[in-house]
């Protein structure tokens, strides 16, 4: 489902940051963006599932990133940033620090992914890009958030899909 | 063609089931002595639609029981072939097998073939009686004449069936139709007069289907954006041609379309589930918004107030109205229950009339298509073991035929559901004694309404022989599970010798549950009002603690199991101390336990919603719902929490 891997033409990314890094992710998978509220905790969830929140009607997961990959400090204020994103058909919200801006990026801006030195596994990174002199790393949200290391999709819910 | 036909399957999944389903109503209804032709047209029609998507979707298994099935209708239909019993027998047993293929088709397993051939056979060889008989008398000729006429009724009733849009689809649905011919003289061994019409068919009988058709084109495109009027015309002309044989089937074709379109849309149920969802959004907003208009003092307070007042009625009838959208009427579930009590009846050799009552009352989508196995079960239960034998009844003065009532009515907030027979009740003694061999521990004087209830308990059965009837099948015990896993629960009125009736109430919404507010720390839980048996604050001299951690209460000389919800919920709890708190015993199916909380904080109707449709399945939690500040409470499974808890000192329910 990485119909993000090959850009084709110009595509539009969030930046978003998570500690000092800048990241940036397929703006089309984007649902909204809203502050940080009380969460519901949940029962057996790994320390960076926070709990669920009620968006509109729909019982929507929260991931704080910054928990999961170990960067910057999980704080909560009035600043504290939410990501609702809509992916394979679910929504599933990631905290990160702040978002920056939307970028406008092609294939030729695009440079490989280290293998090294970011807190994501390159598996879910699609490449590095330079805008203003400052680098971005674009993640593969899509094969992030429904990977087995996040546990949010239980195993079954993947065959079927 | 490169369209992709599988968006159409669920649209003639959906829409087979509903002729499928129509068929067998119909089959039940109709009167062998003198079939009224309407009803065989609609039989026929029923077959044939369903006949024409599956060739159109390479469904064969569907095409050729349903074509040998269609032809024989006709012959039926134009009254070449007086219908029987029998054979109502057997068309009755071909749906059955098209609706096995159906489900076999739906879920993408193994077709079950040597069932489906089985009954091709069966079709067969009443058709091929006749058809010999047609074709000694008339000589040959009669027979591809008719087999012309069938070909050339598919090409055309293909175009007038509004599901099936363009006539490219068309050709496609001719070069499916001689393959699926193919399969069926596979079936039959070579007969001969079916290896004639393959050779018949695809050549000379499809070129003049197509002239047929394109003659009939500009007819039946009107049709298809049917006004009613339209169709009366047609209706006008058509019977004014009563004497061109093909054209009845028209007639009744366009009206049925026609009546269908009016009356009813169909549309996804998750879209209606979003608009149920979105609905509820909208009455918490409000809430939210009264709460702020009390705040807003003088008179632009006043004025807000009415206004806010206003919106509330408003939203209110919205919901209303929006939850009814997802309510069929019960008959659904009750239709099938002809057939049922038919089958069984004969199969038992009684003679039993099923008297149906209030099958409009509405009901939530999701629990009637749940009712279906509780219902049948205990359908089945009353023909077998509540009505007698025709000897047994004969010796009571009792009337030989026995009566079975199917009643649904709604009652303030519930949907209570009745089953009544009037055969021999249930046997006080008998149950007793049951109970005392299966060592099941029973009051002493139980009242008649406890001892009905020891029924329920599994493997309880006091049928003196067991028939495949009563064997096969959920238990009663499975019987009570099912309906209180959908929030309800299920009576027992019996008198011996007179009858018994055994009533099921349920929440009229699957989707709205009484609850019990409880909370925790922070945290706000629900618990399903039907599993508390009570709520106290212990005392500390009542608590009893267990090597370990585990702690037991003493309540009226029985000890319960207490299970602190923060332990199971990782959360920081106010008190620790089970004193402190509140402790809530609980009955969930086999186990007991004191549920030990921090607070009560009231009693409410909450609406559930899916925690698994974003996130997973979670332990303990049978889901989540949102309070009247918009915050998140998560629903407790009370069951599955007694099987996380502390299985060794679950006490076990008697």
């Amino acid at each position: 489902m990485s119909e993000v891997a090959v850009l084709q033409k110009d595509q539009e990314f969030l930046t978003f940051t998570l500690g000092e890094e800048n990241y940036a992710l397929d703006i089309l998978t984007v649902k909204e963006i809203r502050g940080y509220e009380s969460v519901t905790k949940i029962a057996n969830a790994p320390p960076f599932i926070k709990g669920v929140i009620n968006l509109r009607g729909d019982i929507v997961p929260i991931v704080d990133l910054r928990i999961k990959f170990n960067v910057g400090t999980a704080t909560y204020d009035e600043f504290t940033i939410v990501i609702v994103l809509h992916i394979h058909n679910r929504i599933v919200g990631i905290v990160v620090d702040g978002v920056s801006d939307v970028v406008s990026l092609n294939k030729d801006q695009l440079r490989p992914p280290p293998n090294f030195g970011v807190a994501f596994d390159s598996r879910y990174l699609l490449g590095l890009a330079t805008i203003n002199e400052q680098m971005i790393i674009l993640v593969d949200i899509n094969e992030l958030i429904s990977s087995d290391e996040m546990g949010l999709f239980s195993t079954s819910d993947k065959i079927s899909e | 063609m490169s369209i992709d036909m599988k968006q159409f399957h669920s649209v003639f999944f959906d829409e087979s089931q509903e002729h499928l389903d129509e068929m067998e109503h119909l089959l039940l209804d109709l009167d062998t002595q003198n079939p009224d032709v309407e009803q065989l047209n609609t039989i026929f029609r029923a077959a044939h639609s369903v006949k024409g998507g599956s060739g159109i979707f390479g469904f064969d298994a569907l095409g050729s029981v349903t074509h040998i099935m269609e032809s024989l209708l006709d012959n039926v239909r134009q009254g070449k072939l007086a219908i029987n019993p029998q054979m109502v027998d057997l068309f009755l047993s071909s749906v059955d097998v098209l609706k096995g293929i159906l489900d076999s088709y739906k879920s993408n397993s193994e077709i079950d073939w040597p069932s489906a051939n089985k009954i091709c056979e069966r079709l067969e060889a009443v058709t091929h009686h006749k058809e010999v008989a047609t074709e000694s008398d008339i000589e040959g000729f009669g027979f591809f004449a008719e087999a012309a006429i069938n070909d050339i009724e598919d090409g055309f009733g293909f175009f007038s069936d509004p599901v099936l849009p363009s006539a490219e689809d068309a050709y496609g649905f001719f070069d499916d139709a001689a393959p699926s011919e193919l399969k069926l003289s596979a079936t039959k061994k070579s007969k001969k007069i079916v290896s004639k019409k393959i050779a018949a068919s695809p050549a000379e009988n499809s070129e003049s289907a197509n002239l047929k058709a394109a003659d009939l084109k500009p007819v039946i495109i009107p049709k298809e954006h049917a006004s009613e009027d339209i169709s009366r015309k047609d209706t006008v002309v058509d019977s004014g041609q009563k004497d061109i044989p093909r054209n009845p089937a028209v007639k009744p074709k366009s009206q049925e379309a026609v009546s269908v379109e009016n009356s009813s849309i169909r549309v996804d149920v998750t879209k209606v589930d979003q608009l149920i969802n979105l609905v509820g959004e909208i009455v918490i907003t409000q809430s939210m918004l009264n709460l702020i208009g009390q705040s807003i003092d003088g008179a632009l307070g006043e004025k807000f107030q009415s206004v806010a007042a206003e919106l509330e009625r408003n939203t209110r009838e919205i919901q209303e109205a929006v939850m009814s959208i997802r309510m069929l009427p019960v008959s659904f579930v009750f239709n099938r229950f002809p057939r049922v009590v038919r089958d069984l009846s004969t199969k038992l050799g009684k003679s039993i009339d099923l008297i149906i009552e209030g099958g409009d009352t509405e009901l939530d989508k999701g629990l009637t298509e749940k009712l279906v196995d509780p219902l049948t079960h205990l359908v089945r239960n009353s023909i077998d073991h509540g009505i007698e034998s025709l000897e047994v009844r004969a010796d009571r003065n009792k009337n030989p035929t026995g009566t079975v009532v199917l009643k649904a009515a709604q009652q303030g907030g519930s949907i209570v559901i009745s089953i009544s027979d009037d055969g021999g009740g249930l046997s006080r003694t008998k149950i007793l004694a049951k109970a005392q061999e299966k060592n099941i521990p029973v009051a002493e004087n139980p009242s008649d309404a406890d001892v009905w209830q020891l029924i329920f308990a599994p493997g309880f059965s006091t049928a003196d022989q067991i028939t495949d009837v009563s064997g096969r099948g959920v238990g009663l015990d499975v019987v009570k599970r099912n309906v209180q896993s959908l929030g309800g629960r299920i009576d027992i009125e019996s008198q011996e010798g007179i009858g018994a009736t055994f009533t099921i109430r349920l929440p009229l919404t699957l989707a709205i549950v009484d609850g019990m507010c409880v909370s925790v720390g922070d945290q706000t839980f629900i618990i399903p009002l039907v599993n508390i048996i009570e709520s106290m604050q212990p005392l500390e001299k009542d608590i009893k603690t267990l090597a370990g951690d585990d702690q037991l209460l003493l309540v009226r000389d029985q000890y319960w199991p207490i299970l602190p919800l923060y332990k199971a919920m990782q959360l920081e709890p106010n008190f620790k101390e089970a004193h402190k708190g509140i402790a809530v015993l609980i009955e969930a199916n086999k186990h007991k336990f004191a549920l030990f909380v921090d607070a009560l904080v009231g009693q409410q109707q909450v609406v559930i919603k899916s925690l698994e449709q974003h996130y997973k399945r979670v332990q303990g939690v049978a889901g989540a719902t949102i309070m009247g500040d918009g915050s998140v409470a998560l629903i407790l499974d009370v069951e599955s929490l007694a099987v996380t808890a502390n299985p060794h000192t679950l006490l076990h329910a008697s």
